[in-house]
């Protein structure tokens, strides 16, 4: 072991409260931060899960210019008849399908799904509700939104026949498993199907109203034939979404709205908590450091004569510097150590005791390895610059007047 | 007498301190030499500016005017970092308050110098520092600290980690002062010792005329002037 080391352990050691109050100050500290951390990004990531549950990262649809475009073609109608005509009829990606193997081969994206949704009626008897038909490929949506995992009852299955309705509208008109519904669109096309699955996304507008039918009854019934209205996209990092949907729109030349852009007000919440937090940790900090240092000065006092001898020996001024940056460091980080243990130890005293009457936990707290590491690498270098005037100090003791003055 | 004898050379030393408004002029012009093995007594009255001498000689305190020769070199152009280094390998101390460090044992506080040498421990520093320790007396107290030791056991280490070093010149500010007699007697016989053996050289202030008799060769200090 290098001689600073032993110099700053041994140092540490012979001075038995001021380290102890040091090591509990960085501890507490410590201990502080990691449990607020977990419980913010806990609430975050849930709030997050909630919110992208039943949500694409980044929906790719058709410009408006382009909408136009395609209407317009072979027709020298008048302007206000295009008007007129993009205003009822869906903007249709054409080539869809080769826009999708584009998407897909990007490493950034996860998931690409086509998506044919559009406004009908759903009629049963007498009843008759206003729904958004979502035309899928149930294998490609599933990827995207899990909707087995909602499922009420029977199942998730997307056939020619079968379609899956939410546990509001199955309610309203009255049906269950096995039962029929005839969908009609305002110019009059329908088609019949059979309930085979009833969901609960967990959101009373959409129990009340999607339908999921395969993306060719969409295409049948909203008069898109061969094209569809959007394409949903998942990628690997969620906060990269409304960067790489930027991307995505200039490959594709489409438009792309991020659930960041969407939730624009959700992210703003986030932003302000995270904020909060930051400043809350930032003063945690200073004040651990402050700790550090008023200690280490009255130690450095208390150590002068330790100095001087050491001087007179033939240890340079840096030596003594460093051996007083050492034990700031050394405290910085056995102190995170201790408070990682214990902030640990408070979020799961937290997480049991603090739970909904079903047994989940209110908070769903969440803890990372890596938040332990910048947690000791934080606590390490505070350590060393709280230190810092200290170990200045140190070095810049007189040999003499310490071994004069006994 | 050839300059290689020379262990330590003053000449025209003086020192003066505070600096404005009132100064006091505590040495004016010390010429002095040591020769190597010599075992020199410094006496002087109280506040004649012996122990300032011995902190210019032990490179803790700058003259204001002169020069320092350590082993032919001067020491007057050597930044902090240097003289750090010829201090650590030229010049061993004992104090007299025997200046231990309390967080270690005796046989850290001797091997202190060899690790502050090495940058770290190593099994033969502690060799040498058993039989320094052993050789002053204390193989049974290796492992003490300084504050289960007595006034002349912490001494005697005092003077092991003196001698850990090996360097050719030893300077001790009464090491004897804090000491009854009985051990006073004890601890300068063990210095007379170490320079018969090991042809180290000494310079000891001392107070107690009966000790400085006992010295080859004595100098005298009155109002920062060698008389003697
Ligand atoms: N740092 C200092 N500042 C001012 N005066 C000092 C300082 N150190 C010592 N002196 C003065 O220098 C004189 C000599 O002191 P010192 O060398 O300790 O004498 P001695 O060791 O012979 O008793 C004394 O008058 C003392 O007051
Ligand atoms: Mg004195």
């Amino acid at each position: 072991m290098r001689i600073e080391w032993l110099l700053a352990l041994r140092f540490l050691k012979e001075g038995r409260a001021q380290t102890f109050f040091m090591l509990g100050g960085v501890t507490m500290g410590v201990g502080v931060i990691v449990f607020l951390t977990a419980l913010i990004t806990g609430l975050q990531r849930s709030i997050i899960d909630k919110t992208l549950g039943t949500q694409a990262h980044v929906v790719m649809r058709m410009p408006d210019d382009e909408a136009r475009r395609i209407i317009k073609p072979d027709s020298v109608r008048t302007v206000s008849a295009n008007i007129e005509r993009r205003a009822q009829r869906l903007s249709s990606i054409l080539q869809w399908q080769q826009v999708m193997r584009e998407l897909e081969k990007r490493t950034e994206v996860t998931a690409v799904s086509p998506l044919v949704a559009g406004p009908s009626f759903a009629i049963r008897g007498n009843a008759t509700k206003s729904v958004a038909l979502m035309g899928i490929d149930q294998e490609k949506y599933t990827r995207i939104v899990p909707m087995a995992s909602f499922m009420k009852e029977g199942e998730f299955r997307i056939s020619a026949n079968d379609a899956a309705v939410g546990t509001d509208l199955a309610r309203e008109l009255g049906v269950t498993l096995g039962d029929k519904i005839r969908l009609q669109t305002a110019d009059g096309r329908s088609e019949t199907i059979t309930v085979a699955g009833i969901f609960d996304v967990g959101i009373r507008d959409l129990n009340r109203r999607w339908v999921f039918i395969t993306l060719r009854s969409a295409q049948n019934l909203l008069d898109l034939v061969g094209g569809v209205s959007s394409i949903d996209v998942t990628v690997r990092e969620l906060f990269k979404a409304e960067v790489i949907g930027q991307q995505l729109a200039r490959q594709t030349g489409l438009t792309a709205e991020s659930w960041m852009k969407t939730n624009a007000q959700l992210m703003v919440g986030l932003k302000s908590q995270s904020a909060s937090s930051y400043m809350i940790q930032f003063f945690v900090i200073i004040s651990v450091a402050f700790g550090i240092t008023s200690v280490l000065v009255v130690s450095v006092i208390q150590k002068s004569r330790e100095v001087g001898i050491l001087r007179a020996m033939g240890c340079s001024r840096r030596r003594i510097r460093n051996i007083f940056l050492l034990q700031g460091g050394l405290v910085g980080l056995v102190g995170s150590l201790l408070g990682s243990g214990l902030g640990t130890l408070l979020v799961t005293f937290f997480a049991s005791t603090a739970k909904n009457p079903d047994g989940t936990p209110i908070f769903p707290v969440v803890l990372e390895p890596g938040m332990f590491l910048i947690a000791a690498g934080v606590a390490t270098v505070t350590g060393i610059l709280a230190a810092a005037a200290p170990a200045v100090r140190a070095a810049k003791l007189d040999p003499v007047v310490a071994i004069r003055n006994v | 007498m050839s300059d290689m004898n020379n262990i330590l050379q003053l000449s025209d030393v003086r020192k003066v301190y505070g600096n404005d408004g009132i100064t006091t002029e505590v040495l004016h012009g010390i010429d002095l030499t040591l020769q190597r093995g010599e075992f020199t007594a410094l006496i002087g009255p109280s506040g004649s500016g012996k122990s300032t001498l011995l902190n210019i000689i032990g490179l803790l305190e700058q003259p204001t005017s002169g020069v320092i020769r350590v082993q032919g070199q001067e020491t007057g152009t050597l930044a902090d970092e240097e003289l750090t280094r010829l201090r650590g390998r030229s010049i061993g101390f004992v104090f007299q308050f025997h200046h231990l460090i309390p967080a270690f044992t005796a046989l850290e506080n001797v091997m202190m110098p060899l690790m502050l040498e090495a940058g770290r421990p190593t099994p033969q520093q502690r060799e040498r520092a058993t039989a320094l320790l052993t050789r002053v007396g204390l193989a049974d107290r290796l492992d003490f600290k300084p504050a289960k030791l007595s006034g002349g056991q912490q001494q005697r280490v005092a003077i092991a980690r003196a001698l850990a070093a090996d360097p050719p010149l030893i300077l001790a500010d009464e090491p004897t002062g804090n000491l009854d007699t009985a051990a006073a007697d004890e601890i300068f016989k063990l210095l007379y010792e170490v320079n018969q053996e090991s042809g180290t050289t000494f310079l000891i202030i001392t107070h107690d005329p009966r000790l400085a008799h006992r010295c080859r060769r004595v100098v005298e200090l009155v109002d920062g002037r060698i008389v003697g």
